[in-house]
Formats: C-alpha cells, structure tokens, sequence
C-alpha cells in the first residue's frame, strides 16, 4: 500500500470535496423549499390536488436514484424539441442533470417526511388553534409547520446523510466528486484501496460533522420534549 | 329581555353524527354574567353542545347568536348547513375562549408563547402589551414562574391553569369550557376548580361542562341537565337540585352521590 499518491494527489480529493457538498447542499436546500408547500396540499382531502403529488412521490421513491439520473441526462437527449430549445443548455450539462435528479429524489422524500410529521400533529392542539380564532393559513405558519418540523428533525437528518451517500452516483455521469476524484486516481495508478479508503475517510468526516450539527439542532430544537 | 345583557343565545339547536341525533334542539340563553353548569351523562350530548357553540362542529340546523351578531350559515349543494362566511366564524371565536379537556397546550411553545400567541397574531395586540397581559393573567392562575416551562414539564393542574390564562388572555365575552377537570388526578382538581370559581366570582360569562356536582351548586347561577340531546332541567341550582322536575336527573344526583 503506498498512500503518497494519495497526499500527492489530495488536491484532487478536495476539487471532489467542494462538488460533492455544492451538489448535495443545493439539492437539499431546493429539495425542501419545494417539499413544504408540497407536503401541505398532500394533506388535501381534494384528490385533484392532492394526487398529483402523490404519484410524483410514489414515482421518485419507487425508482433507483440512479435510473432517475440516466433517464435526465441520457434520456432528455433523445428529444429532439428538448435538444433545440433553450433547455438542452442546462440538460447537457452533467452538473445540472446531477442537480435536478437530486433536487426531484430528495424532494419527494421530504415530502413524505413532512406529511407524516403533518398528520401527526396532536388533534388537541389544532382545535385549539381553531379555537383560537387562528385562519388555515396562521394554523400552519404557528402550530402545524413548526410542530410538525420539531417532530421531523430526527427523520430528516438521515434524509440528509442518505442524500451525502447518493450523491456518489453522480460521478457515473463524469462528476468529479469525491467518488469522481477516488476514481480518476484509481484509474491512473491502479490502486483502488487506497484511492477508495480515502473517499470513504472523506464522506465519513462529513457524516460526523453532520452528525454532530443534527445533535446540536435537536437539542436545541425539541427542548420542549424534555421533562427536566 | 335587553339584547344588551344577552351574551349568548343558542336557539333550536340540531346535531347529528350519521344515524345519532346527538342534539335533537336545543335553545338557551346566556346573559352576561351567568355561569352555567351544564350536567349529564356521557353521550348526552353536552360536550357536543359546547363545541357546536363555538363551531368546532357544524350544527345541522339552529341558530347561535354572540353579543347580538347571529352567525350567519348556508346550505350547500349536498345539503350540509356550513358558515357562510369563514371570517365571521374566526372573529366570533375569538370572542368564545375555549378550555379543553386535555389542556391542549401548544407543545412546542413555552407557556408564556402559548398565553400571548392568540393575543399577537390573532388579536394583533403589540407584543409588549401581551406580554404584559399574559403575565398578569398567568400569576392570577398562580403559575407566574414557570412562564419559559415547555407544557411537557407541567403537571396536569399547572398545565389546565396555563390554558385558563391562554383563554383569559384574549379578554373573552364568554368562556367555554370543556369538562376541565376530566383528565386531572384527583388531587390536582381543586387547584383547577379554585380557579374557575374565582373567574365565576369575578362575573365572568362562563358556560361549563362538567362532572363536579359541588361547583355546579356552588359556583353556578344556572344548571342545565341534559339527556338524549335534549334539556331535561334548566333552573337555579338551589331550585334544580333542590326540587328536581325530572326523574332521570333525579337517577342522575343520586348516583353521583
């Protein structure tokens, strides 16, 4: 085993390092912009609202993440009105194709999440809310969302380092990440253990830092489930 | 009467849950200041009662006028009666301070957030008057030092008194409140009651429903028993209890005793 070139080649590592967290950050941050509202009107006892949502989650979490990526990048080529309108500019892109697949998986996982977090708000509470004299609209922006967030932490935190791992699957479709990174140094000095150990000592940092931050946020997030 | 001194009236009241007419018309009037204890067994419909006056069930049919405004309903294209107007629904309610059975405490808030949400956001008070307010309210309830205790740490008895302040707090014309010492250990209930007599003494419009004999012929001004939907003794408690009209109220005290 020879991990010189590995400290000869970290800058690679860390150009993976930076992709792999833009990826994952963007895709988690629009991901759940979009799973709110998403989540909100899949509570809709309105099957025409309602449904829709409910067969783009059932899709996205009923296919491999990875065929979802190769039906965007490889599958939108396929089309010739898609290659001649301004869209092929972002489709062509690897980068982006990695992005909206993800953005799309995690976004309908959230949306499950959410709902669930949603559905199990305490009846009690959202007849005292309506009690209260509050409309839909401050029953969900003050009771029912920040309940129901509290209770998702914890659900959503391993959304999140599940979406870390995934994202692995971008550097099939040419991505330096830093699976893309340990690849390019496996293929170069054909040593697989030690370019792939350090991928994995990479994603393993993260997760612990990822790890830590969830804990901190729980702690501070659902005080009010603590009995001191 | 004088509309003026009318807080509530509840006239010809309907409700049925499927095949179960739970209210077969029901009409009583609230003046202001009356404290009503309204008795019965379980099923009799009484919880029902209350929570059609404040709508968190849409009666079928009957009319519920607060402070003079008759909330105004319709019938919809499947024939169910609803408001007519959401709005109205939402500014009466915040009229109707409602105290739940199982205190229904916002649990992810501090008690102090439970007291001044409504007050902030509905009744769009500035923060530091309902702070203020919520203060007094919360002492007066005797729980001023746990303001920041999340609902979780309270007992049964701190949390119900937490609630009462979060009714107080939007100074309603009425106050409903829905067997409120059900779900309390048995020691815990006289703090509870202690505190609800108070507000009685205070000439609050109150309307409560009940299992507690003693508050209903102490603190009440009015009683009503119901069964099977229906008022069955409607009278001063001294005259109620005293010279019972119905035999099943008759059951009723007797079995209570």
């Amino acid at each position: 085993m020879d991990f010189s070139i590995i400290s000869d080649n970290i800058g690679i590592y860390f150009i993976g390092l930076k992709n792999t967290l833009i990826l994952v950050s963007s895709s988690l941050f629009i991901g759940l912009i979009f799973a709110v509202p998403l989540a909100v009107l899949r509570t809709s006892k309105n099957i025409i609202i309602s449904g829709p949502i409910r067969a783009y989650v059932y899709f996205f979490r009923g296919t491999p993440l990875l065929v979802q990526m190769f039906l965007i990048y490889y599958g939108m080529g396929q089309f010739e009105s898609v290659k001649t309108s301004f869209l092929w500019t972002f489709f062509k892109e690897p980068y982006f194709c990695a992005l909206f697949a993800f953005m799309l998986n995690t976004c309908a996982y959230t949306v499950e999440i959410i709902r669930g977090a949603i559905e199990n708000t305490p009846h009690g509470e959202v007849e005292a809310a309506k009690a209260a004299g509050m409309s839909l609209y401050l029953r969900f922006t003050r009771i029912i969302l920040p309940s129901s967030f509290r209770r998702a932490l914890p659900t959503y935190g391993n959304e999140i380092i599940f979406m870390l791992h995934a994202s692995s699957l971008a550097s099939v479709i040419t991505i330096i990440d830093i699976t893309g990174a340990a690849r390019i140094i496996n293929s170069r000095y054909y040593s697989p253990y030690e370019a792939y150990l350090t991928a994995g000592a990479f994603y393993l940092t993260i997760t612990f830092i990822l790890v830590w931050l969830l804990k901190k946020l729980e702690y501070r997030w659902l005080a009010h489930l603590r009995r001191e | 009467m004088d509309k003026h001194q009318t807080a509530l009236s509840v006239e010809d009241l309907h409700k049925r849950f499927g095949n179960v007419e739970v209210l077969k018309g029901i009409s009583l009037t609230a003046s202001k200041g009356d404290v009503i204890s309204i008795l019965g067994s379980s099923g009799s419909g009484k919880s029902t009662l209350l929570r059609c006056i404040n709508f968190l069930e849409m009666p079928d049919r009957g009319k519920i006028i607060v402070g003079g405004e008759e909330i105004l309903m319709e019938t919809n294209k499947k024939g169910v009666n609803r408001p007519k107007d959401i709005k109205q629904i939402e500014r009466i309610r915040t009229k109707l301070a409602m105290v739940f059975q199982q205190f229904n405490l916002w649990s992810h808030m501090t008690i102090l957030e439970n007291v001044i949400e409504a007050p902030v956001h509905v009744l769009k008070i500035p923060k530091a008057k309902a702070l203020e307010r919520a203060k007094y309210y919360l002492d007066k309830v005797g729980i001023g030092e746990k303001l920041s205790a999340y609902p979780a740490q309270l007992s049964g008895g701190q949390q119900q008194r937490a609630a009462i302040a979060r009714a107080l707090a939007v100074e309603p014309d009425v106050m409903l409140f829905d067997e409120p010492t059900s779900a309390l250990d048995p020691e815990l209930v006289g703090e509870v009651l202690q505190v609800i007599r108070n507000l009685a003494r205070e000439g609050r419009t109150m309307i409560v429903v009940t299992h507690e004999m003693g508050f209903a012929k102490d603190v009440s001004t009015r009683v009503i028993f119901l069964h099977n939907g229906l008022i069955e003794e409607d009278g001063a408690p001294a005259m109620v209890f005293g010279n019972p009209k119905s035999d099943r109220f008759r059951e009723f005290i007797a079995v209570a005793e």
